[in-house]
């Protein structure tokens, strides 16, 4: 339909003559985002831990995460709309929702795989459970559990787009009023900038994760 | 107790939130099978097409380790893409309809589908492989009658978790035209109804979790005897 290079000036021109409307987007973009995960962080990590305490309760709890988040965003956010109403709160709890198998598991699985040697020398230093968690696994998952809030921060950031169809704005705006205009420099160049936030959050997370003591083999 | 006598307990009255959509499914039986069938036409032939590409090719991968890297990277740059990202490309080639969104799911499936199938023949004992030449078999036996089969469990883990990522992106579909149940859903939330958004939404939340489950009991009965359950972790939201 357009010649690949047309097209790809076109997109930089829009984003050239839109970088206000553009900017406004991504702050809320982020803005959705980052709230998101910073709840989700509050709420799974620590149910991670309690997890790794209550054995019984991991495989039930981690299946239920794992049954939600292959739930398609576009079926859960109306779900939740009669419960929470429309804008921003569906679309933060829907992200909190996808936020939980990542970082439930790999809080569970990261403490649970801490060399038991380790804990044992801990425990021989006369640590208390207390001080064995906080001084010893904790610190020894930490690369693992951080790859976990990589992971849903990424995932967040993607279907925040779509929640832009339920009134939570972001760069998801400009992508569906593309659509609808059939414009296609806009619907481009928003998922560029979208794409692009993606990946810098996963190149630069995975930077402060290899940065971790012992992170550099954590995935 | 049933439902409606719990919540006659609870004095709330059965409101439509709960029945509504049902309602609306039964009132428009036939809409709702054409919807459903474009859905999982959709789903089906993107994901036939993703495993027809991407299963050969991880084969590929796998004879030369620099190739397998570059797929690795480039499969997780792909995936941070959201779904509507490359739905929105594709419709930017192709058009309203139902192609662009065959197209996204295609090419958001071949990743998980790719990435399991290099993991898998990978992962396969070195100890077996050699057992096979030791046995004199030539390379594409040794594929077809050990890698192949040892890895199917870890490949069909990739076909679970990308068919599943699938029905979310045929449901983005809507937007560039391709119908499925996401048209319920779009009217649903311009007309402000939500038994009509229901209705769009709980089949294909059933859909995926019978599909899941589907594969998982699939993925059992390809798993060779003797092999240990160890598939690589699923399911990802689109």
């Amino acid at each position: 339909m357009y010649p690949p290079l047309t097209i790809l000036g076109d997109t930089l021109t829009w984003l050239v003559e839109n970088q206000q409307s553009v900017i406004e987007q991504t702050i809320q973009h982020l803005n959705v985002s980052l709230t998101s995960v910073g709840i989700a962080l509050v709420l799974w990590v620590p149910l991670g831990l309690f997890l790794h305490e209550h054995d019984e309760f991991a495989p039930p709890v981690i299946g239920t995460a794992g049954m939600i988040l292959t739930l398609p965003s576009l079926a859960l956010l109306p779900l939740l709309i009669p419960i929470v109403g429309i804008g921003v709160a569906p679309a933060v709890v829907a992200l909190v929702l996808y936020s939980a198998l990542p970082m439930i598991r790999n809080t569970y699985t990261g403490l649970e795989e801490v060399d038991e040697s380790m804990v044992r020398a801990g425990r021989g230093l006369g640590m208390t459970d207390r001080e064995l968690l906080f001084k010893v696994k904790i610190p020894m998952a930490l690369p693992v559990i951080f790859a976990g809030i990589r992971q849903a921060a990424v995932l967040v950031i993607g279907i925040t787009t779509i929640a832009a169809f339920f009134g939570a704005g972001g760069l998801g705006e400009s992508i569906f009023a593309g659509i609808r205009l059939d414009f296609p420099r806009q619907v481009l160049g928003a998922t560029i900038v979208v794409s692009v936030i993606a990946i810098a959050t996963d190149y630069g997370l995975l930077a402060v994760q290899r940065a971790l003591p012992g992170g550099s083999e954590a995935t | 107790m049933s439902w409606a006598a719990a919540l006659a307990l609870l004095d709330v009255p059965l409101s439509s939130v709960f029945t509504g959509w049902i309602d609306y499914i039964g009132a428009n039986w036939d809409q709702f099978l054409t919807l459903l069938r474009g859905h999982l036409v959709m789903v089906g032939i993107g994901e036939l097409l993703a495993i027809l590409i991407a299963v050969p090719a991880g084969i590929l991968a796998t004879r030369d380790p620099r190739l397998a890297r570059i797929i690795e990277n480039l499969g997780a740059v792909a995936q941070t893409i959201p779904a509507l990202g490359v739905i929105a490309l594709t419709f930017t080639f192709l058009g309203l309809g139902k192609r662009p969104t065959i197209l996204a799911i295609t090419i958001y499936a071949l990743f998980p589908i790719l990435k399991n199938t290099v993991a898998g023949i990978q992962n396969v004992e070195e100890a077996d492989v050699r057992a096979g030449r030791g046995m004199g078999m030539t390379n594409v036996q040794r594929l077809r009658r050990i890698e192949l089969p040892l890895a199917l469990p870890v490949i069909f883990a990739g076909i679970r978790t990308s068919t599943v990522l699938c029905v979310g992106v045929a449901y983005i579909g809507v937007f560039v035209g391709a119908g499925g149940l996401g048209t319920w859903i779009q009217a649903g939330l311009t007309t402000v109804n939500y038994d009509v958004m229901l209705a769009g939404a709980i089949p294909g939340a059933l859909t995926v979790i019978a599909f899941d489950r589907g594969f998982s009991v699939l993925e059992g009965m390809v798993t060779p005897e003797g092999v240990s359950r160890d598939t690589t972790e699923g399911g990802a939201a689109a």
